[in-house]
């Protein structure tokens, strides 16, 4: 689990990548730079995932694989792993972070957890 | 204001209001281990305050012996999931003496991890507001049925 985390940590600009349980918003795993609220951002990720998760599938567009939360500050990046698990693979990153490259070590990370 | 939040001690509302709208929880009452409830929110039938606060407090009870004979310090917190709904216990020391938090939420709407999260912000808030130096006020037996009826006339409004 770690292993799938340095890579996602490793790219530049992100500041934590987290494995967290989509069912009840907890902390997995981590890593984390100081001064990021991993349980917050597992209990917001984990909501989000959820009712997010609601919304598609009224609105018949199926499962959602990939999620970004843009803010003034820093960027939420979600990949939801498929499984029994219910784990979603979360990064926290600068806002103007290379998208593309997190989203592909997010897509990594979540077939090396499932 | 949520109308279904009320509270027998006036300084634990706000807190409590927050904690309502931002944990998205359907049922919460602030009680002392010995099962006094302060405030609610979410009830609709006195009696479901009664049993809710009795059950609470003798999990607080239980669960204190339990620590106290594997001489640990008691358990800060208790949660419990079913298929579609949680359950949140903990106790946390103010000044108006210990405190009970009990939780319950619908898992379609909030998580354990919310409910935690924001759980916390409520502890430091009702700290902060807990009426400083107050003698922590003895229910005695003799008082116990009229202090239980005033207490539960204030929470339903009668």
């Amino acid at each position: 689990m770690s292993k799938a985390l340095d890579l996602i940590t490793r790219v530049r600009g992100v500041r934590g990548a987290m494995l967290v349980s989509a069912e009840d918003g907890l902390v997995v795993a981590e890593q984390l730079m100081e001064g990021i609220k991993g349980s917050a951002v597992a209990a917001l990720a984990a909501s989000l995932a959820g009712k997010l998760r609601r919304a598609m599938e009224a609105a018949g567009t199926g499962t959602s694989v990939f999620w970004h939360l843009q803010a003034d500050q820093g960027a939420l990046l979600v990949v939801p792993a498929s499984g029994e698990g219910g784990i979603l693979v979360v990064a926290v990153a600068e806002p103007d972070v290379n998208i593309g490259l997190v989203r592909l070590e997010l897509l990594r990370a979540a077939e090396a957890v499932v | 204001m949520s109308p279904h939040t009320r509270a027998v001690e006036s300084w634990t509302l706000q807190p409590l209001t927050d904690f309502v709208r931002e944990s998205s929880v359907r049922l919460v009452l602030v009680l002392t281990p010995s099962g006094q409830v302060l405030a609610q929110s979410g009830f609709s039938r006195a009696v479901d305050v009664m049993s809710a606060a009795a059950l609470a407090a003798a999990i607080v009870a239980s669960t204190g012996e339990l620590a106290r004979q594997l001489k640990q310090a008691p358990f800060a917190a208790l949660s419990h999931q079913g298929p579609k709904h949680g359950f949140f216990l903990a106790t946390f020391p103010a000044d108006r003496g210990t405190l009970a938090v009990l939780a319950v939420y619908d898992l379609d709407v909030s998580s354990l991890g919310l409910v935690q999260l924001f759980y916390e912000q409520l502890a430091a808030d009702l700290k902060a507001a807990s009426p400083k130096g107050a003698a922590q006020k003895q229910v005695l037996a003799a008082d116990f049925e009229r202090e239980l009826t005033d207490s539960l006339n204030t929470l339903f409004g009668r």
